[in-house]
C-alpha cells in the first residue's frame, strides 16, 4: 500500500520566547485525491502545520510524514512530488512569466518543459503575458501565475495558502474548477487554507478546524455543520474566533 | 544530463537573467569596479608624477594590480551573498527553499556565478588599465592564476558565512554583506606589505589567505619571486574558511529551521 500524502502525529511547535505552543500536539492524515481545508482564526498554528510540511520547520516534536519521508531529512524526495503557492510568497518580479516558469520547470526537471508551460498558461488565461515582468502583473495575475508555479512538476501534493484571495470572482471559480479537475483526474490531493467559508464549504471534502494550535473538529464540512448544529461555516468560525471553543451537541 | 546539472544550471539562468533586467546589477560589473579603478589609476598617476619618476614610480603601479586583485575576492563574496539576498527581496525565498534543490547545489550555481562575474570584471578593468594606465596585468604571467584562484575561493568562503546570517537573520544581516568586506581589507595589505601594519595586525593578517596573495602580486610585479614555500599554509587556510563558512551556512539554515525563522524568511 503505498504512503499517505500527508501524515501528522503529535504535532507541537514553539516559537522562541513564545509562552504558548503555536501548534499543540496535532494529529492527522490527507490521502490521495482528497481536498483539505485548514481553517482557523488567525494565530490558529495554520501556517506553522503548513511550514512543518514542507520541512521549512522542525517541530519542537512529533511527527510530519509526507508520501511516507520525512521533509527534513528526505527533503528532495519529498519536495519533488509537492508543490505550494501562497498570497504571501511572490515569484522573481524582475523575471517574464515565461522566464519564471522555465527556471522553476527546470529546477523540478518537469519532462517537455514547454509543452507543460504553454498548458498552464493557457489553462490559467495567461498566454498573452507570457512575455511580460511578473513585477507589472495584476495581483490576481500573478497569484494565477503562482498556481502555474505550483502545478508545473505534476505535484501529487498540492499546498495552497488563500489561493483565491487576490482572484475576482470568476477567476476565483475559475482557479477552483480547474484544482478541482486535478483532483479527479490525477487523484491529487490539496491541503487548503483560507478565509472565505464559502470556498470552502464548496471546495474541500473535508475540513480540520484550528484553534491555538489545537483541534477543534475534523470532518466534511456537512459533518462538522451538523455536528455543532451550526447554519454555516461563516457562523461556526465566528463562534471559534470568539469563544475559542466548539461544544459538540450531538 | 545529471538532475544537479540541470537544477544548477537553472539557477545560473535565473542569476544572469537578472543583469538584463536591472541596471543596479549591470553596474555591478560595469560600472563600480571601473569607477574604483579611475580613482586609484589617477591617484597612481599623481603619487607617480610626484616621485619624479625614482624607484618608487615603478612600486606605486602596484595600486592598480591591487585594486583588480581586490576586486576578485570582493565580487566574488558578493555575488554568493547576493544570489540569496535577491531572493529575499523578491519575496521567491520561500519558493526556492521549498524547490528539490540540495544546498551544495545553491552552492554550485552561486559559485559559478561569482566566477563568471568576476572573469568579466577582471578582464575589462586588465583591458581599461592597459589603456589608460599602461598597466600589465599579465607582467605577473602564470602566477596570477593561483593567486586569483586564492582570492576567489576566500571570497566564497566568506559569501557563504553572510549568506549563513542572511538565512538565520534575514533583512537585519543585510549591512553585513557589505560590511565584511571592509572588515577583512585591512589586514589583507591589499595596497600596502605586510610589514607595513603593527605586530597585532600582522597576526590577523597571517591568518588571512588574502593577504598572501596581495604579497604574492607585489612579489610578481617586482619581477621577484613568489613565496611559494608558504602556499601549502595558504592553500590549508582557504580550505580551512571554505569548511568553516559550509559549517556556518549549514548550522544557520538548520537553526532557522528549528526556530521557525525559515518559512519567515523575507516575509518580515
Amino acid at each position: 500500500m503505498s504512503a499517505l500524502p500527508i501524515e501528522v502525529q503529535g504535532l507541537v511547535h514553539r516559537y522562541p520566547r513564545e509562552a504558548t505552543p503555536a501548534v499543540d500536539g496535532l494529529d492527522f492524515t490527507l490521502e490521495s485525491g482528497v481536498i483539505l481545508g485548514l481553517l482557523g482564526p488567525n494565530g490558529a498554528g495554520k501556517t506553522t502545520t503548513l511550514h512543518a510540511i514542507l520541512g521549512l520547520l522542525e517541530p519542537t516534536s512529533g511527527d510530519v510524514r509526507v508520501f511516507g519521508c520525512s521533509p527534513l531529512t528526505q527533503r528532495v524526495t519529498v519536495l519533488s512530488r509537492v508543490n505550494f503557492a501562497s498570497v504571501d510568497v511572490d515569484l522573481p518580479s524582475n523575471l517574464t512569466a515565461q522566464e519564471c516558469l522555465h527556471i522553476f520547470g527546470r529546477l523540478y526537471l518537469v519532462p517537455d518543459l514547454q509543452a507543460r508551460i504553454d498548458e498552464l498558461l493557457e489553462r490559467f488565461e495567461l498566454s498573452r503575458l507570457r512575455r511580460h515582468l511578473i513585477g507589472t502583473l495584476s495581483a490576481g495575475e500573478h497569484m494565477r501565475l503562482k498556481l502555474c508555479k505550483a502545478l508545473l512538476n505534476n505535484p501529487e501534493l498540492l499546498i495552497l495558502d488563500e489561493p483565491t484571495l487576490s482572484l475576482d470572482p470568476y477567476m476565483a471559480q475559475k482557479v477552483r474548477a480547474l484544482l478541482k479537475s486535478f483532483q479527479h483526474d490525477r487523484g491529487l490531493a490539496i491541503l487548503h487554507t483560507s478565509h472565505n467559508m464559502q470556498e470552502v464549504e464548496s471546495f474541500c471534502d473535508r475540513i480540520l478546524f484550528l484553534h491555538k494550535g489545537r483541534k477543534l473538529a475534523e470532518g466534511s464540512p456537512r459533518d462538522v455543520l451538523e455536528r455543532f448544529k451550526s447554519q454555516s461555516l461563516d457562523e461556526l468560525f465566528i463562534r471559534v474566533a470568539t469563544s475559542g471553543e466548539l461544544f459538540d451537541v450531538t | 544530463m545529471s538532475p544537479s546539472v540541470v537544477r544548477i544550471g537553472a539557477l545560473l539562468e535565473r542569476y544572469l537573467l537578472l543583469h538584463r533586467r536591472s541596471l543596479v546589477r549591470a553596474f555591478d560589473i560595469g560600472f563600480w569596479p571601473v569607477m574604483d579603478l579611475l580613482v586609484w589609476g589617477f591617484v597612481t598617476r599623481y603619487l607617480q608624477a610626484a616621485s619624479g619618476g625614482g624607484p618608487f614610480a615603478q612600486v606605486v603601479i602596484f595600486l592598480i594590480g591591487a585594486l583588480i586583485s581586490w576586486h576578485i575576492h570582493y565580487r566574488g563574496q558578493q555575488a554568493v551573498s547576493i544570489s540569496l539576498m535577491e531572493e529575499i527581496w523578491t519575496r521567491n525565498i520561500t519558493n526556492v527553499l521549498i524547490a528539490p534543490l540540495r544546498l551544495w547545489e545553491w552552492m554550485a550555481a552561486s559559485f559559478c556565478y561569482a566566477a563568471l562575474k568576476i572573469g568579466i570584471i577582471t578582464v575589462l578593468l586588465s583591458v581599461i588599465a592597459r589603456a589608460l594606465y599602461a598597466f600589465d596585468l599579465t607582467r605577473v604571467g602564470w602566477a596570477f592564476l593561483p593567486l586569483a584562484a586564492n582570492l576567489l575561493v576566500f571570497g566564497w568562503a566568506i559569501g557563504l558565512f553572510t549568506a549563513g546570517l542572511l538565512i538565520r537573520f534575514g533583512y537585519a544581516a543585510e549591512a553585513l554583506i557589505w560590511g565584511i568586506p571592509f572588515l577583512i581589507q585591512p589586514f589583507s595589505c591589499v595596497f600596502y606589505p605586510m610589514s607595513t601594519l603593527p605586530a597585532w595586525a600582522q597576526l590577523i593578517a597571517r591568518g588571512l589567505p588574502s593577504a598572501y596573495a596581495f604579497e604574492g602580486l607585489r612579489s610578481a610585479l617586482r619581477g621577484e619571486p613568489i613565496a611559494w614555500t608558504i602556499w601549502p599554509t595558504v592553500v590549508g587556510l582557504n580550505v580551512l574558511y571554505f569548511v568553516g563558512g559550509t559549517i556556518c551556512l549549514v548550522w544557520m539554515f538548520r537553526r532557522a529551521r528549528a526556530t521557525g525563522h525559515l518559512g519567515r524568511l523575507g516575509q518580515d
